[in-house]
This record gives C-alpha cells, sequence and structure tokens, in this order.
C-alpha cells in the first residue's frame, strides 16, 4: 500500500523527466555556459582562459563590424516584415473570394513554407546570377544582385520573403474566417467598395493577427543564418553581414568564443524584448 | 461592379500570384533538365526530360548518404519530440502534482531562449562529449521542444474529462490510459506535430553545419551547399541536386497540409 503510494507521488514527475532533462542539458545549461564565456578569454578549444570582466562588451559595442552588423540586420528585419506581411495580407484576401479552385491556390501560396533555406538560396542564386539569371533577363537590367553592396542586402530579403509568404498568408487566413460577414454586408448596402471595406473593416478585424505577424517575423529574421551563408557569406563589404553570421564568424572563423557568446547575449536581449511582446500580445489575441 | 467581372478579376488574381510563387520552383525544375546551351541562351523552358544532371549530382556529392542521414536525423528527431511532449504534456493537462505551475513555468520559458543564442555552447559541449560526426550529437538537443509540448497538451485538454474519470474509478492506471486511450484519441494532433517537426528538422541548416565536417555525416542542407561549391560555373547539377531534397519536403507539406495548418494556426491567434 505505502509502495503504491509512494509511485503516485512521483508519477507525473517521471512524466516530465525527459523532456526537462533535455531542456536543463541543452537549453538552461548551455545559457549559463553561454554567460559565463562571454565574460571570458578562451582557448581555441573554448575553453575558459582568463576571466575578462566586461571588456568582450565592450570590445563589441566599439566594433565597427558588430555595430554594422546590428544594423544590417535591422535593416533587414524591416524589410522582410513589412514585405512578408503585405504580400501574406494581399494572398489571403485575392483567395478568400469564393471562386472555384480555391484550395489549389491555397496549397500554392502556403507552399513555400516547406521549403529550406539552403534550397531557396541555391535557386534565387542562380535567378539572382548576373549574366545568365532570369531576372536581369526579365528586367533587362545588368545588376551584380549578388555582388553589389546596394543590392545584396535586397536579394537576400526577396529569398526570405518569398519563404516567409506561406506562414504569413496561412495566419491571414484563418484569421480572416473570424471576421464577421454581416459587417461586410452592412457595409455593402451602404455602397462601400473593396478597398474601402478591406481598409475600413478587414485591417481592423484582423490586427491583433497582424501584430503577431510582426512580432513573428522580426524574431525570424533576427535569428536569419543559411540564407546569408548560402548566398553572400556576408558580403560584399559586409553589406549583408547578418547579427548570426557575425557570431558564426567570431566564433568558427576567428576562434574568439568569448567574443561570440558576448554577441549572443545581446541577440538573446532583443529576442527576449521581442518575446516577452509576442506572449503579451498572444494573451491579448486569445479568445 | 458587375459580380462576374469582378469573379473574372479575382481568378485572374489568383492565377498570377499562384504563378509567382510557384515560378522558383518550376524554373528549378527546368534548369535541372537543360543542357548547357539552354542555360547560357537564358530559356526558361528546357527542350526536353533527361536526367543528365541528377546523375551529376549524385556523382559530384554522396547525395543517397545525405537523404539517408537527413532521414534518420529527421525521424528520430520527430519521434523524439513527439514522445516528450506527449508525456510531459499529460502530466500538465491530467494530473495534478506539487510544483505543476513553476515546473510549466520553467517549460515556458525555455521559448525565451533562442536556439541561435546558445549554439555555441552547445557545440562546445558536444565536442566535449567527443560526438561531434554522429546521428546522437545531430538529434540530441533538438530532442524535446516547448512548441511540442504545448501543442499536445492543447490536445490533450480537448479531451473529455469524464473519460479520465471514468478509467480512475476503473482502477486504470495512467500509463495504461496514456498509452491506449488518450493517445490514440489525440492522433491527429499528434499527426500535424509530426509533420511539423519532420519539416522543420529536415530543413535545419546551422546545427548539422557545425556538429559535422566529414562528408559522409553530412545532410542533405549542407550536402547541397558543398554541391554548389564543387560546381561553381554549372548550376544545372545544384538544381537537381535542389530538387531531390524538395520533393521529401513538397510531399510531407501537400499529404500533411490540413492538419499542419489547423494545428499551426489553433490556440494561437484568432480574430
Amino acid at each position: 500500500m505505502k509502495r503504491r503510494s509512494f509511485f503516485r507521488v512521483v508519477e507525473p514527475y517521471l512524466y516530465l523527466a525527459p523532456a526537462m532533462i533535455f531542456f536543463v542539458l541543452f537549453l538552461f545549461w548551455p545559457f549559463f555556459k553561454t554567460i559565463r564565456l562571454s565574460f571570458a578569454m578562451t582557448t581555441p578549444l573554448g575553453e575558459v582562459a582568463s576571466n575578462v570582466g566586461l571588456s568582450n562588451y565592450i570590445s563589441i559595442f566599439t566594433s565597427q563590424k558588430f555595430l554594422n552588423s546590428l544594423f544590417v540586420t535591422f535593416k533587414y528585419a524591416i524589410m522582410t516584415v513589412v514585405f512578408s506581411i503585405a504580400f501574406g495580407f494581399i494572398l489571403a484576401i485575392v483567395s478568400s473570394e469564393d471562386i472555384k479552385g480555391t484550395n489549389f491556390f491555397r496549397t500554392v501560396f502556403a507552399l513555400p513554407m516547406a521549403i529550406s533555406a539552403a534550397a531557396a538560396s541555391v535557386v534565387f542564386m542562380f535567378i539572382f546570377h548576373s549574366s545568365m539569371g532570369i531576372l536581369n533577363k526579365v528586367l533587362g537590367t545588368n545588376i551584380g544582385w549578388l555582388t553589389d553592396p546596394k543590392y545584396a542586402l535586397i536579394a537576400v530579403t526577396l529569398v526570405t520573403v518569398w519563404m516567409n509568404i506561406g506562414l504569413n498568408f496561412i495566419y491571414v487566413t484563418a484569421a480572416l474566417q473570424s471576421v464577421p460577414m454581416d459587417l461586410y454586408e452592412s457595409a455593402s448596402l451602404e455602397g462601400a467598395g473593396f478597398f474601402d471595406k478591406h481598409r475600413h473593416i478587414t485591417i481592423p478585424c484582423i490586427s491583433p493577427t497582424l501584430f503577431f505577424l510582426l512580432i513573428i517575423n522580426v524574431i525570424n529574421a533576427v535569428q536569419a543564418y543559411a540564407q546569408v551563408k548560402m548566398m553572400t557569406q556576408g558580403g560584399p563589404a559586409n553589406s549583408t553581414n547578418v547579427i548570426v553570421y557575425e557570431i558564426y564568424q567570431e566564433a568558427f572563423m576567428n576562434s574568439r568564443f568569448g567574443m561570440a557568446c558576448a554577441e549572443s547575449m545581446i541577440l538573446f536581449a532583443i529576442l527576449l524584448v521581442l518575446t516577452l511582446l509576442q506572449f503579451r500580445l498572444e494573451k491579448k489575441v486569445t479568445y | 461592379m458587375n459580380r462576374k467581372v469582378m469573379k473574372g478579376i479575382f481568378y485572374a488574381l489568383n492565377i498570377l500570384m499562384a504563378l509567382i510563387i510557384i515560378a522558383p520552383i518550376v524554373y528549378c525544375f527546368n534548369v535541372s533538365m537543360m543542357s548547357l546551351k539552354e542555360v547560357f541562351a537564358g530559356k526558361f523552358w528546357p527542350g526536353q526530360l533527361m536526367l543528365e544532371n541528377y546523375v551529376r549530382a549524385v556523382q559530384l556529392a554522396p547525395f543517397f548518404t545525405f537523404i539517408k542521414n537527413s532521414l534518420i536525423t529527421s525521424g528520430i528527431i520527430t519521434i523524439g519530440q513527439i514522445i516528450t511532449g506527449a508525456l510531459a504534456a499529460y502530466a500538465f493537462s491530467m494530473m495534478k502534482f506539487r510544483g505543476r505551475n513553476i515546473l510549466f513555468l520553467v517549460m515556458l520559458s525555455t521559448m525565451m531562449i533562442p536556439s541561435q543564442a546558445i549554439i555555441i555552447a552547445n557545440y562546445l559541449t558536444i565536442c566535449d562529449w567527443g560526438l561531434k560526426n554522429t546521428y546522437t550529437a545531430l538529434v540530441l538537443p533538438n530532442m524535446a521542444t516547448a512548441f511540442a509540448v504545448f501543442n499536445m497538451r492543447q490536445a490533450f485538454l480537448q479531451l473529455p474529462m469524464e473519460i479520465k474519470e471514468a478509467a480512475d474509478i476503473d482502477g486504470c492506471g495512467n500509463f495504461r490510459f496514456f498509452y491506449e486511450i488518450a493517445l490514440p484519441l489525440v492522433r491527429p494532433s499528434m499527426g500535424a506535430l509530426g509533420i511539423y517537426t519532420f519539416l522543420q528538422s529536415w530543413n535545419y541548416y546551422l546545427w548539422p553545419l557545425l556538429i559535422t565536417d566529414t562528408v559522409n555525416m553530412r545532410t542533405v542542407q549542407i550536402g547541397l551547399g558543398m554541391l554548389q561549391g564543387a560546381e561553381a560555373t554549372d548550376f544545372r547539377p545544384v538544381m537537381a541536386g535542389s530538387m531531390l531534397i524538395l520533393i521529401p519536403s513538397i510531399l510531407a507539406f501537400v499529404l500533411g497540409q490540413k492538419q499542419l495548418i489547423s494545428g499551426l494556426t489553433s490556440g494561437s491567434v484568432k480574430g
């Protein structure tokens, strides 16, 4: 009898244990390790050589390259977010009209969600190719999309937007279904046109979703890496050197793990603020 | 405006948008079928269907090894996340115990730690353990996520409480109830989570890049980059390689689309 009740007490923790063990080993512990290393100078193998206090943080904030990477990430995030949401919104509106074949169109619009950053990058690298690429052919231009510092970040943004369209489309479509139909009907009776209806009814009604998407897109953009690594390696002239790529370079090309960890902590701080915002919004919008 | 004209316009818009979105994938397929002459001429459609570039892709890099590695790691990660997620979710939704709220907050807080910010520390740990270039290293940090726990919890909470009460009265143990009754009932949610996790892990890039450096341990995404490095001037084998790794993800997406979408959007935002 006693044995049975003891089992009763520990049983729930046994169910939690597998997940918790993984969280502790590969999330919490590395998190504290990252903090620790950010205050240290490291050996090339990543062991602590000496404590250096705040000097890593001082170094990165006086490093032109790191400040530039923050600025690049900021520009990249704004461009990606604006265009991803705008496209997702337009696609959702267009495919929500009552026409045949909606299911087919919806599948196509959501499809980029399944495409990996690596594959998308490879395909777009050829599309952007300055002499053979189809983009220059179609536009009749001769732009070095990936080799000109003026255009490289735009090119990386375009790929990301294409990959993001699916997710944004799905969320806006789901949100549209909860807009009360009678609002549209009464607006029609009062003679409101297509654009009026969407401006004055749709956008206000789904604004919580749009805010949610804003945060999600920024979080994703701030963590972008594969596109940059595949397409530009941060170049030309650091014009696409986003923060995660900068961290990667510090750690794995320069073997300066301490500096890289300090930069990681800045990345963490940025994402923390954004995630907290997201949680607040989620609480607000779920009903 | 006339309703019919309106409908026509929307049809045209849908088709136009669909073409724009699908164009890169179609183009990728087309280039993978082209002769070198056609590529230099800047054609969009190939003049023939030929597998030459696929043969070349497989010769340039061990693509089947990459696919095998990706299937193994994505498979283990998917099953792992479902198991750890379902177990923890069951405790959080069906059991009462001391510290439940605090542990739930702990779980929640893992979402605050982005994987990219701790990847260096994880890399150093795995190297310390001498696990570089192993399947264990590829899957270990991804075996549990808060997302999986929350998704499964959401599913268990939908089950009527009466079933659990009846099972308790009948003396049905927790694990038996979990395994024989609760899990089969939430199978659709498990499916959605499985497809989502598989797609995600099939597409992982940074972690496999760091933790493997031998050719025979590379995954498809990294392999594609290798292929691109091996053939700087001829894009056709690279496009063929892309098609090879896109097919599984597109298949998984089309088959699981419905569940995937409802799983992603339920419980997050409405309105």
